[in-house]
């Protein structure tokens, strides 16, 4: 869409700019895994001394096992259960002229601009009036209400790059709406699907606030690192691992984004030449 | 021949034909099918922000004694948040912090955007995930990462020490407003870049052209045609970063120390050492209250202007 | 195949949108086995109708039947139709055969059946051996052929088509129409067609429904449209007509006589009209019904002398565009080069005689 002919000069400050924000952004977070290899309890710059006996300590670490396998489990049913909900939604909002449609996707989104410590609060206060104890599952709740305006504008726009003549044109070829859905819908959003997917997956990994206000008994792991966080002599070990976070963090999201965004760029189907 | 009797009936049967009359409505009315696929989840999120929000209301207004709730209605909590120094001082630096770290994320993040809608032509998906990303991952490590950078023993302090600069590493760094808005803009860079990308990716680059073609020269051209288009995109940007920022509580938690304190440590303290569910309560809703007066004033006013833009 | 049975009836049908009436009140009638087009321009309702043909619209009022069972509540993949959509839906996860053979899913054939069915298609639409081509890689050309395969290879009694030439070029599209007319006369299969080239609805069709706003203003084929147009509004629409302003002064015996506004005095066939002396009306005629002559002709009647404005030059035939008195928009005159007339010979601004026939000549009513 950029008309390549208009701006033809490169800015070079601006690309020196460009450059030196996202130095900004990265180089912040890549401080961690930096320290994660120091030979000393105390941060200090530069480095003490290489070593990688943080991460050596991080196998025999049980109480983090557990905690990640919290994160993993909660991480899991909130992200497919958010998708779930997400796909029905997008759905119905780009395939049916419905009233009050930009009302409605507005009070789903809503999450996405709600302080994090408020929804905390608001739903630790339903739960311990219902009389539910809190627990992994409370925290899966209170996730799969965050990831759901995510995968919603994920699948939206997977949906709305979907022509609806390819479901009206299996519709017409003799598949009712199950078989449409199977055959062309649900091949054609997959991409988005698995973008949602791992994007929530990502999101309740990663959330903190809360599953703070949340949890009960077993941690997630962010919780267990802001735990560790007061003990000086945790602190290497956390770095370790919130260096793997990262990393791994890093590259599933830059997996799921580009799944999803390929479809805005156009990448599936052509246009026509004669 | 009106709607209803073109359906094709069930020859005898009156509660049959009432029941396929209604089918045939519903066939017919494309609204009420797309709410039905709606519903889960609709009903999901109505359910979960309307009932928790319902109780939270309800509960500011009582009162906590002990380890209990007396559950009369009372103003009690509200009056003393009126009254009270400590939570207003609170609130209004909250806002403050708030707002100088929404103006120093659109400020940095605006180039930024401008770059790759107009000047990336190619591998523009890779700068988009790359500008976005950071935001996908881990909220507190990020913020943590700023408490190793500030500190006492921090990368500047140990970094400076050992080049010499320094004798007595610097103390203000760390724990202050400043900190919090710094780690706040870095952390939330990454959320308001993209609606200001969006909003300048959209602008018709033959307006450019045109006003090109009509004598503007680089900077006007910007100045006239592509800031005014982009401002919406600019708008929402800020808004979307205060709001969630006022009510942060992990950064003023790791890099605030005393005096960068927000409004949400003081509500996250009633639900724990505290224990005043009830005040926590009606300070979280106080802090509502006042972000929605002023992010509607906020979104009357940019109308305002942007309809003055044309 | 009976050719008086009416296989696809649409009675009274009207579909609202909110307050607009995309389709309003109408009855038409196909038969089987005929090459029906609905022609119009865009927005008058003609693909609104089409879709609620192949179910993916519900009539707000009226009733559609095909071949006598009718269509309200049967959704599309139960209807007896198949569609070809104006951007051909090709399916881009799939390749060509599997395109092709999407709609043979519930009749669970096996695999050599349905192989042998899929070539036989790709036959049928000329493009034999593309089966493993990826969806991606074909021309739109290609496409349009591909949906067409798609929706025959199930047989289906009615074939819908939504314009389905608009994205070719010129060339393509003739060679198609001709391709479309053959193949949908062999294989006897009744062909609803949406258009707005009007060319393209009198080169294929059996009977034309011409449409404007919702409404039916024409059923009938082509050539009674083109020369009997049944109001202004359809002898506008298709082709080129000269309308002139004309005054009753005579209705007797089938014959109108009136005053018109650059034709001089002339008398047209009646046809039931019920002209009154004094109203005012139109008089319309064909540019290819005039005659163009440097001399004045032998009959005194029917004929005006008037003066070459401006000239069209287009290979086949010539337009000229002539003033004459009591009219300030020339009249068109169209000549053919066959025919040994002077056509080439008349230069800007000559003289020179409009003549006709009384035949030739329609009247209609001023709204």
């Amino acid at each position: 869409m950029s008309d390549v002919s208009y701006i033809k000069r490169p800015n070079r400050p601006l690309h020196v700019y460009a450059l030196s924000y996202l130095a900004f952004l990265y180089i912040p977070v890549l401080f961690l895994p930096l320290f994660s290899f120091n030979d000393s309890i105390y941060i200090s710059f530069p480095l003490k001394g290489f070593t990688t006996n943080w991460y050596a300590s991080m196998a025999s670490d049980e109480p983090m096992h557990a905690a990640l396998i919290n994160s993993l489990k909660v991480g899991a049913v909130a992200s497919v259960i958010a998708t779930l909900l997400g796909i029905l939604g997008a759905k119905a909002v780009t395939r049916y002229k419905i009233f009050g449609q930009r009302t409605v996707v507005s009070t789903i989104m809503l999450p996405l601009v709600i302080p994090g410590i408020v929804m905390g609060v608001a739903l630790l206060i339903l739960l311990s009036r219902i009389g539910i104890n809190l627990s992994l599952v409370t925290i899966t709740l209170g996730h799969i209400l965050i990831c759901v305006p995510f995968s919603m504008a994920t699948l939206m726009a997977r949906f709305e790059g979907l022509d609806s003549s390819m479901e009206e044109a299996a519709a017409d070829l003799g598949d009712n709406a199950w078989w449409v859905f199977w055959r062309v819908t649900f091949p054609m959003v997959f991409p988005g699907i698995l973008a949602s997917l791992l994007l929530c997956f990502t999101i309740s990994f990663d959330e903190f606030i809360m599953a703070f206000f949340l949890s009960g008994t077993d941690p997630t792991l962010p919780i267990y690192i802001y735990s560790q966080l007061r003990f000086p002599q945790k602190l290497p070990g956390v770095l370790a691992l919130g260096a793997c976070i990262l990393v791994v963090s890093f590259f599933v999201v830059f997996f799921s984004q580009w799944l999803q965004r390929q479809g805005e760029f156009g990448a599936a189907g052509k246009g026509d030449h004669a | 021949m009106t709607e209803g009797t073109n359906v094709a009936l069930a020859p005898a049967d009156q509660q049959g034909s009432r029941t396929s009359y209604l089918r045939a409505l519903f066939m017919r009315s494309e609204s009420l099918r797309g709410y039905a696929l709606l519903s889960p989840t609709l009903a999901v999120m109505l359910f979960s922000m309307c009932a928790p929000f319902a109780l939270m209301v309800i509960m500011s207004f009582w009162t906590q004694i002990g380890f209990k709730f007396d559950t009369a209605l009372s103003v009690t909590n509200y009056r003393e948040i009126l009254d009270s120094p400590i939570y207003s001082a609170l609130l209004i630096r909250s806002l403050k912090i708030s707002g100088a770290c929404a103006l120093a994320t659109v400020l940095i993040s605006y180039p930024m955007a401008y770059y790759v809608a107009f000047h990336v032509h190619r591998r523009k998906l890779l700068w988009i995930i790359l500008m976005t990303l950071p935001f996908w991952t881990s909220y507190l490590l990020r913020v943590f990462a700023w408490k190793i950078i500030l500190g006492y023993n921090g990368v500047i302090n140990s970094g400076l020490k050992s080049m010499g600069l320094i004798e007595q590493p610097l103390e203000f760094l760390l724990y202050s407003p400043t900190a919090v808005v710094i780690t706040l803009a870095h952390a939330w860079a990454a959320f308001a870049v993209l609606p200001i990308y969006v909003s300048l990716e959209k602008i018709d680059r033959s307006l450019l052209e045109a006003a090109a073609d009509l004598g503007d020269g680089p900077v006007l051209r910007f100045l006239r045609v592509t800031l005014p288009l982009s401002l919406p995109g600019v708008m929402a940007a800020m808004l979307l970063i205060f709001i969630p920022t006022v009510g942060d509580y992990v950064t003023p938690a790791l890099v605030g120390g005393p005096d960068g304190t927000m409004i949400a440590n003081i509500i996250q303290a009633q639900f724990g050492k505290v224990n005043n569910w009830p005040m926590g309560a009606a300070l979280a809703i106080s802090m509502m209250a006042i972000v929605a007066v002023i992010s509607l004033a906020y979104v009357w006013v940019s109308r305002k202007a942007t309809e003055q833009i044309g | 195949m009976n050719g008086n049975d009416n296989y696809i009836v649409i009675d009274k049908v009207a579909k609202h949108f909110g307050p607009v009436r995309a389709v309003d009140e109408v009855d038409i009638s196909v038969r089987a086995g005929e090459f029906f087009s609905l022609l119009g321009a865009s927005g008058c309702g003609k693909t609104t109708l089409l879709r609620m043909l192949a179910g993916f619209e519900a009539p707000t009022s009226g009733e559609i039947y095909i071949d006598q069972v009718a269509t309200a509540g049967v959704p599309p993949h139960r209807r007896p139709t198949n569609m070809v959509f104006q951007n051909y839906a090709i399916f881009p996860h799939l390749n060509v055969r599997r395109n092709i053979a999407y709609g043979l899913r519930e009749e669970r054939l096996a695999k050599d059946e349905t192989r042998r069915r899929v070539d036989e298609a790709l036959e049928l639409v000329k493009l034999p051996g593309l089966g493993d081509r990826s969806a991606n890689e074909l021309s739109g050309g290609q496409r349009q052929r591909v949906a067409l395969a798609r929706a025959l290879i199930k047989r289906p009694k009615v074939l819908l088509l939504d314009e389905p030439l608009g994205a070719l070029d010129k060339k393509l599209r003739e060679e198609m129409q001709l391709e479309l007319r053959a193949l949908q006369q062999s294989l006897g299969i009744t062909f609803v067609f949406v258009t707005h080239d009007q060319e393209e609805a009198m080169t294929l069709s059996d009977r034309i429904a011409i449409m404007s706003q919702g409404k039916v203003l024409q059923i009938d084929t082509p050539s009674k449209i083109y020369n009997s147009p049944v109001n202004i509004e359809v002898a506008d629409f298709i082709g080129q007509m000269n309308f002139i302003d004309a005054e009753v002064l005579d209705n007797k015996s089938g014959r109108i006589t009136v005053n018109t506004a650059g034709l001089g005095k002339v008398t047209v066939p009646g046809k039931g009209n019920a002209a009154r002396q004094g109203d005012s009306s139109i008089v319309a005629v064909r540019p290819e019904r005039l005659f163009l002559s440097a001399k004045a002709p032998e009959k005194k009647a029917n004929c005006v002398q008037g003066t070459i404005k401006t000239t069209a030059y287009l290979g086949d035939r010539s337009h000229f565009y002539v003033d004459v008195e009591g009219r300030e928009k020339p009249v068109a005159v169209a000549a053919q080069e066959a025919g040994g007339n002077e056509a080439q010979s008349f230069e800007l601004g000559s003289k020179v005689w409009i003549s006709w026939q009384d035949e030739s000549l329609l009247h209609f009513a001023r709204d």
